[in-house]
């Protein structure tokens, strides 16, 4: 006998708001944004963590959100593409992207922004990455270093020339 | 001053950036359902049961649809789009059943459990040269002959001084556009309202209306954003019959999206093709002969033959030449238009080829292109409407640092990476096809443009807006635009790299006419308009030959002891008439070549000839060119003015960074090692082999 479909109570904090969800178990953070709560900046382009798209903040730290229960998210801090900046007080990065044309079918975009946002102060606390030659020096970053930190998020227009200067503008 | 040509920034660019760009699938109509495809497990089969009756007990599923009760459809000149129409499965992955039900999680997980059984045959899934199915179609894509011959290309060979013989390949493609294919479609009083994915929602209504017998005057869909398409948008996929199917029949909004797995089966791909070049020179380097036989595989549902061996028509002078296609309908999902079907696989081959005999002839790659440039087109002898390809090798020869480069092979290390050089040619067809605009002067003095093209991301929006303002003679900022949207003047499709063209013609046409207008006629309230359509100016353009042209340089390095290779640096010089923002444009063409990249190196589509299937039907599994992947590719381009294509000027730039680069990459792979690799993608061990010890 298949059970039936059973909700439960989430409560999500995103973008600074208090959401109360009424969610199957089964939603993942990233269709609770899209499809229960209209926060659609958050895109799917693959659902399994292979593409990047879906990045947000949670806890100021970049994450797959479609490999993220809802009900996991509880009690954390979720920061959306929407959160970030909008079209009076844009996020730096975003007026990066703008500025250098860092992008094109723009569907890649929120997550790139998300995820070069988690990125910039993942390298601001001095976390090194796999092409990081000196541990100890936590100074600018440079094209390398910002190509291998932002290789989780495929762009299929090719926009990435254009992503590592926006970010490497932003970081100077 | 002109606004055209200006680094204007993309006018939707903040609702991209910010997120509030809404593409088709974040659109959620009050009670609406979602639906979810059920794929074949088995190829070139029958269905023999489907146990509807558990899944429809499941809490929350609204319906199952299968063959045995879906409606019928009317043949609308695509085998794909039949969709539930048979118990027969052509490939592995075709649609079999669709579940409705009130979510996203239960509609995925009663997809899941809903049990088909079936009647398996045998698979002949795996294309090869002389495969016994391989036949000569009546045409190849885009309307080309499927063989030509000029003069005798056996005698040409007989007498050469010199000959390359040699098949190339390339493998399955995907586009994977970063947006799967997706629908939401509503019906109200027998209106149907779609929001679609598409490159061009103009023939979608078309198609919808002959599938489901209502009006294409009932019929609206809204394509406003575009998360990429590269071909697999170009023209409806199961996804919207599937969607509008499920929604007449539950009688409730319905959404519907691929997954990414579903989108290797049912979006489209490029065929895998293998290419015989043969090519027979003097002992000058001139060719005397040229020949290019090309073989690739469709479905047995429906026929599309890449137009492998169209370029090779048209690159080279020499008075023998041939050229022929042949395909075979395989248990196979059916390969479509993916970024310069034809041209990217075919010039991979030329390209690699003429480097082939470059090395062997012992002229440098760069003049043997230059002798071999012919002064009209080399088969028909047509006249250019303009042909600036050796102003591009030459350009991108000086600025690449070309000049002194040592063509032996396998010499040059820096530390533990052989290093090499590689250039490549590029053609693409500059095409048009007709639209129409309309062009509106409001009582407030802005003026609104309207015409139903795509923006997949190529900054469509922007261009028509320019050109609008330019033919105007107004700012760019007085210039509303709508697109995206098929109740707008009708468009063609945002494909063939012809989007600019023959919108940007219908908005400078209609414009002109407004502006006519304006002499004698004050504007009313509700605003003076002007349509234009392009139709009959087509018609009567002079028969030349029209394409744009370009030239990739690329260098690579490559581990001695993984055969990693690495693009370290590439530049592209373009002749492509006039670029209309110089911003966007350098993005496309940038965007081409990574995706060329991406095909030299990384993708490759593997065929399970068990199952029938590609195997590696995801992003993890099928690599895409990743930011890590790809150097600082720069971009030139010629101040090409052509006047015999259209009144924009454009020839279009889509595609053209996508031909020839996986030569040029190729190219300088064999300049780095020696080792000469004639089948996409290039991968370390088919190197690593043949590379030296490090010492």
């Amino acid at each position: 006998m298949t059970p039936p479909v059973t909700t439960q109570r989430v409560d999500l904090e995103v973008n600074g708001v208090q959401h109360a969800c009424d969610l199957d178990p089964r939603t993942t953070l990233l269709d609770a944004l899209r499809e229960h709560l209209d926060l659609t900046g958050s895109k799917k382009g693959c659902d399994h963590g292979q593409c990047g798209a879906c990045t947000v903040l949670v806890d100021g730290r970049r994450t797959n959100s479609c490999l993220l229960l809802a009900v996991a998210a509880e009690g954390s801090t979720v920061t959306t593409i929407e959160g970030l900046g909008g079209p009076d007080l844009p996020h730096p990065v975003q007026e990066a992207f703008l500025e250098h044309d860092a992008y094109q079918c723009g569907y890649c975009t929120p997550g790139q922004i998300c995820s070069a946002v988690g990125m910039l102060d993942e390298a601001a606390q001095g976390w090194p990455s796999v092409v990081t030659d000196d541990l100890t020096d936590a100074g600018e970053l440079g094209t390398d270093e910002i190509r291998e930190r932002m290789s989780g998020n495929i762009c299929r227009c090719g926009a990435y020339v254009n992503i590592v200067t926006a970010i490497a503008a932003v970081d100077a | 001053m002109s606004a055209l040509g200006a680094p204007l920034r993309r006018l939707e660019g903040t609702a991209k950036v910010t997120g509030a760009a809404r593409y088709s699938f974040e659109h959620t109509p009050d009670g609406c359902v979602y639906a979810w495809p059920v794929q074949s497990t088995a190829a070139m089969s029958r269905i023999i049961a489907i146990d509807v009756d558990a899944v429809l007990a499941m809490p929350g599923v609204v319906d199952v649809i299968t063959a045995d009760d879906a409606e019928r459809l009317e043949d609308a000149d695509d085998g794909e789009l039949m969709v539930l129409q048979s118990s027969n499965v052509a490939y592995r992955g075709q649609v079999v059943a669709l579940v409705v039900a009130e979510s996203l999680e239960t509609a995925r997980e009663a997809a899941t459990r809903l049990r088909v059984d079936y009647q398996t045959g045998d698979v002949d899934a795996v294309l090869e040269p002389g495969h016994p199915k391989l036949y000569a179609p009546d045409e190849v894509n885009a309307g080309f002959p499927t063989d030509t011959s000029v003069g005798d290309i056996d005698q040409a060979l007989a007498q050469a001084h010199a000959v390359v013989d040699h098949t190339y390949s390339t493998p399955a493609q995907f586009n994977s556009p970063m947006e799967p294919h997706a629908t939401v479609a509503t019906w109200s009083d027998g209106r149907l309202d779609v929001f679609e994915s598409s490159q061009g929602s103009s023939s979608t209504v078309q198609i919808l209306s002959t599938l489901f017998g209502i009006p294409a005057a009932d019929i609206t869909v809204d394509s406003q954003h575009v998360g990429g398409g590269f071909g697999a948008k170009g023209s409806p996929r199961p996804n919207v019959v599937l969607a509008v199917m499920a929604a007449r029949r539950v009688g409730r909004p319905v959404k519907l999206a691929y997954t990414r797995q579903m989108m290797f089966a049912l979006a489209g791909y490029r065929t895998p093709t293998f290419s015989r070049i043969r090519l027979a020179a003097g002992e000058d380097g001139r060719l005397l002969g040229l020949a290019h036989d090309a073989i690739s595989q469709t479905s047995t549902i429906e026929e599309f033959t890449e137009q492998t061996a169209e370029s090779s028509r048209h690159m080279y002078a020499a008075p023998h030449r041939s050229t022929s296609h042949r395909v075979a309908a395989l248990d196979v999902p059916t390969p479509r238009w993916m970024r310069a079907p034809g041209e990217m696989p075919g010039m991979f081959a030329l390209e690699s080829a003429i480097d082939e005999l470059a090395h062997e002839m012992g002229i440098d790659p760069v003049e043997l292109r230059v002798l071999n440039e012919p002064a009209s087109d080399p088969e028909s002898g047509k006249d250019f409407s303009s042909r600036h390809l050796v102003d591009c090798l030459r350009r991108g020869a000086a600025a690449f640092g070309w000049e002194g480069r040592d063509p032996a092979p396998g010499v040059r290390r820096d530390g533990r990476w052989l290093v090499g050089t590689g250039v490549a040619s590029a053609l693409y067809p500059a095409m048009v096809m007709p639209s129409s605009a309309r062009v509106t002067a409001r009582r407030d003095g802005d003026y609104l443009v309207e015409i139903n093209a795509a923006d997949i991301g190529t900054g469509a929006r922007t261009v028509l807006a320019q050109v609008t303002a330019d033919r105007l003679g107004v700012d760019v900022d007085r210039v509303d635009i709508r697109i995206g949207v098929s109740s707008l003047p009708q468009a063609s499709i945002a494909g063939g790299s012809a989007g600019t063209a023959s919108w940007g013609w219908a908005v400078s046409k209609a414009s002109l006419a407004l502006v006519d207008r304006l002499k004698d006629e004050a504007v009313p309230d509700d605003g003076l308009s002007a349509e234009a359509d392009t139709a009959d100016d087509i018609e009567a353009m002079a028969d030349v030959d029209r394409h744009a042209y370009g030239a990739h340089f690329a260098e690579v390095r490559v581990d001695l002891d993984s055969g990693e290779i690495a693009v370290s640096r590439m530049l592209g010089v373009f002749a492509a008439g006039r670029i209309l923002n110089s911003r966007t444009a350098r993005s496309q063409f940038i965007g081409g070549m990574t995706m060329g990249v991406s095909g030299a190196l990384h993708e490759h589509g593997v065929m399970d000839a068990v199952h029938g299937d590609y195997a590696n039907h995801d992003l993890a599994t099928y690599h895409v060119a990743a930011c890590a992947d790809v150097p600082d590719i720069r971009v030139e381009w010629l101040d090409e003015h052509d006047d015999q294509l259209n009144p924009v000027g454009g020839k279009g730039i889509g595609e053209i960074g996508n031909v020839g680069a996986a030569a040029a990459v190729a190219n300088a792979v064999w300049h780095a090692t020696g080792v000469r690799v004639r089948d996409l993608p290039i991968q370390p061990d088919a190197l690593v082999r043949h590379l030296p010890m490090r010492g």
